[in-house]
């Protein structure tokens, strides 16, 4: 075993274990408000946890492992493909907002089907969307968990199985126990390890390929397309590569849990910093990491599988005890996105199924019970479904992300935003959306991409067009937010 | 109730209004990232320029292009975002 590796990822866990204990003394201060909360960190996150919990969430183990592996292979063109993602930083606070955050608040709302179901008032709309969160999300999750397990495998040499069970633990220990504020916090913690991360790691795979110049001459001199956008086969097309920018760009606002944590922070002063630091963030983070893959080829030629591309340019490059640190980035990455999905589906099991529908008059004890016992539970059942993982599976987290942006995009964004938008709207765009997208898959699978573009775009478009078509053909009214809140007092006030 | 007129909460159009820059600020990273990378890439390998070793379009796209968003998110967010609170007024929470 290459202790000198695995010695520092391991400090690196225990310091988030530590992370989570701590954030749990503050949960169980607070009393009361246990499920706003365990679920969303009370509201108070800051402008840079808040930030770097946005970054730690879209920038996936794909961004991670897959990204730079195949820019590996690819060349610069995918790094122009990555850099649509620079865009997310500030394009979904800006479009979710502050309207988003107040009427979060004036909602109470704790998860995005608290405030879908308070703006559409329809039952159908709540169980399509909890269905669309557990199914695709739990499959995203499991494979988070599969990609978190190989890379300690790659790592440190112990077996998949010893390497998942490590994972699993550390996940699960602090997720259930320090809720959502331990993952924000700890999301902050591993951010700013990815950003000085990949700067060191670019640096000395720059120095070890002896310049930039150098590198770029080796790519031209093995094959030419690799400094082109167009792929090193010629084969990634403008409208392909431009059609990423609503996959993992401006779609992104469709995804919960990237919803969920624009409800969680404090103050429009937070908002406004996490603008700014979020946006040069992601962008330090692609630019570096993609980079990192494609400087990686004429250093270490022969990578057969992609995500090894990481792991082993540092191990190269780097000092051992260095590449140990470096590489808690990716696996960082990793861990913060199985927390927070973690505890998204857990949430809408707890808060969206059994509070709305099961037993609405839990005591706050049992509340309490069913949150950690869900979020134990659901971790205990994909670690089992890791351990083998079924196709079904990997099946599902094909579509996990096209989906759920397919499904939610507009409910989202049109509920706020345009009048006329109502339930009939939000059902039959979550269901164009999804079924679209499914479709189109196998299709695009049989016969190439339809006009080149990635499956996501046209289910976007599909889902807008029954969206507006359905709000305006079946009981067209103008909503006024001003009106729904007079309903709400009055309602409140008869309850009390 | 339908023909008197609502009063919208002010703090909504300072939320439309941020979410309308938002629109075009991706608007504007789109063309300057599609325009670069395209305008400048799409020539044989041979007619490339360099920028430090990177070639030109790369350069301009993408870093070049990255650190101007990134600043207009800074002025932007500096001149024309307003700071407003999320509660209710009168409200108990």
């Amino acid at each position: 075993m290459n202790w000198s590796v695995i010695i520092p990822m391991l400090g690196f866990l225990v310091i988030i274990f530590f992370i989570g204990i701590w954030s749990s003394r503050k949960t169980a201060a607070s009393g009361d408000g246990f499920i706003q909360d365990y679920f969303l960190g009370g509201r108070e996150l800051g402008g840079f946890v808040l930030a770097m919990t946005m970054v730690a969430t879209y920038g996936s183990a794909s961004s991670f492992l897959g990204g730079p592996g195949t820019a590996y292979t690819m060349g610069f063109g995918w790094i122009l493909l990555a850099m649509s993602q620079v865009v997310t930083g500030y394009f979904v606070l800006m479009i979710l907002g502050k309207k988003f955050a107040i009427l979060a608040r004036r909602y109470k709302a704790i998860t995005l089907i608290d405030f879908l179901k308070m703006r559409y008032q329809s039952t159908a709309v709540v169980i399509l969307s909890a269905l669309a969160i557990i199914i695709f999300l739990f499959s995203a999750m499991a494979a988070q968990w599969i990609g978190g397990a190989r890379l300690v495998e790659s790592l440190t040499g112990i077996s998949y199985n010893t390497a998942l069970f490590i994972f699993a633990i550390s996940v699960l220990v602090y997720v259930t126990i320090g809720g959502f504020r331990a993952v924000a916090v700890t999301d902050a913690v591993q951010g700013a390890v990815m950003v000085v991360g990949t700067f060191v790691l670019l640096i000395a795979v720059i120095i070890a390929g002896g310049g930039v110049p150098n590198i770029i001459g080796d790519l031209v001199s093995e094959n030419p397309n690799l400094i082109t956008p167009f792929g090193n086969e010629g084969n990634l097309s403008k409208a392909y590569v431009s059609s990423f920018w609503i996959l993992v760009g401006v779609g992104v606002v469709g995804l919960p849990q990237i919803a969920v944590r624009s409800m969680s922070y404090k103050s429009s002063t937070a908002m406004h910093r996490a603008l700014i630091i979020g946006t040069i963030v992601t962008g330090v983070i692609m630019l570096n990491m993609h980079l990192i893959g494609v400087f990686a080829r004429p250093i270490l030629p022969g990578i057969e599988v992609g995500d090894q591309v990481i792991p082993l340019i540092s191990m190269e490059v780097l000092p051992a005890w260095v590449a140990g640190v470096v590489l808690a980035a990716p696996m960082a990455a990793i861990m913060s996105t199985v927390d927070s999905l973690l505890i998204l589906v857990s949430s809408t099991v707890v808060k969206d199924v059994y509070l709305n529908y099961v037993k609405p008059d839990a005591s706050m004890k049992a509340v309490k019970r069913a949150s950690f016992g869900v979020t134990g539970f659901l971790g205990i059942i994909v670690y089992l479904l890791a351990l083998n993982p079924p196709d079904l599976l990997i099946f599902l987290n094909l579509f996990a992300f096209g989906g759920l942006e397919a499904a939610f995009i507009w409910p989202i964004v049109m509920g706020l935003y345009w009048k006329y938008s109502n339930k009939h709207g939000a059902i039959a765009s979550m269901i164009v959306g999804i079924s679209s997208y499914i479709g189109l898959h196998f299709y695009n699978q049989a016969n190439g991409e339809l006009f080149g573009l990635h499956t996501v775009a046209i289910p976007v478009l599909l889902s807008f067009i029954a969206f507006v078509t359905a709000s305006l053909l079946i009981d067209r009214k103008a909503y006024s937010f001003t009106e729904a809140r007079r309903e709400q007092l009055k309602h409140e006030q008869s309850v009390n | 109730m339908k023909g008197m007129q609502e009063k919208e909460d002010w703090r909504f159009k300072i939320a439309n209004r941020e979410a309308l820059i938002g629109v075009a600020l991706a608007l504007f990273n789109f063309v300057w990232w599609f325009g670069f990378a395209y305008g400048l890439g799409s020539r044989p390998v041979e007619e490339y320029t360099y920028v430090f070793g990177l070639p030109s379009w790369f350069f301009y796209s993408c870093i070049v292009g990255f650190i101007t968003i990134a600043v207009l998110v800074i002025l932007v967010v500096r001149f024309f975002f307003k700071e407003v609170p999320f509660t209710e007024e009168g409200d108990e929470q």
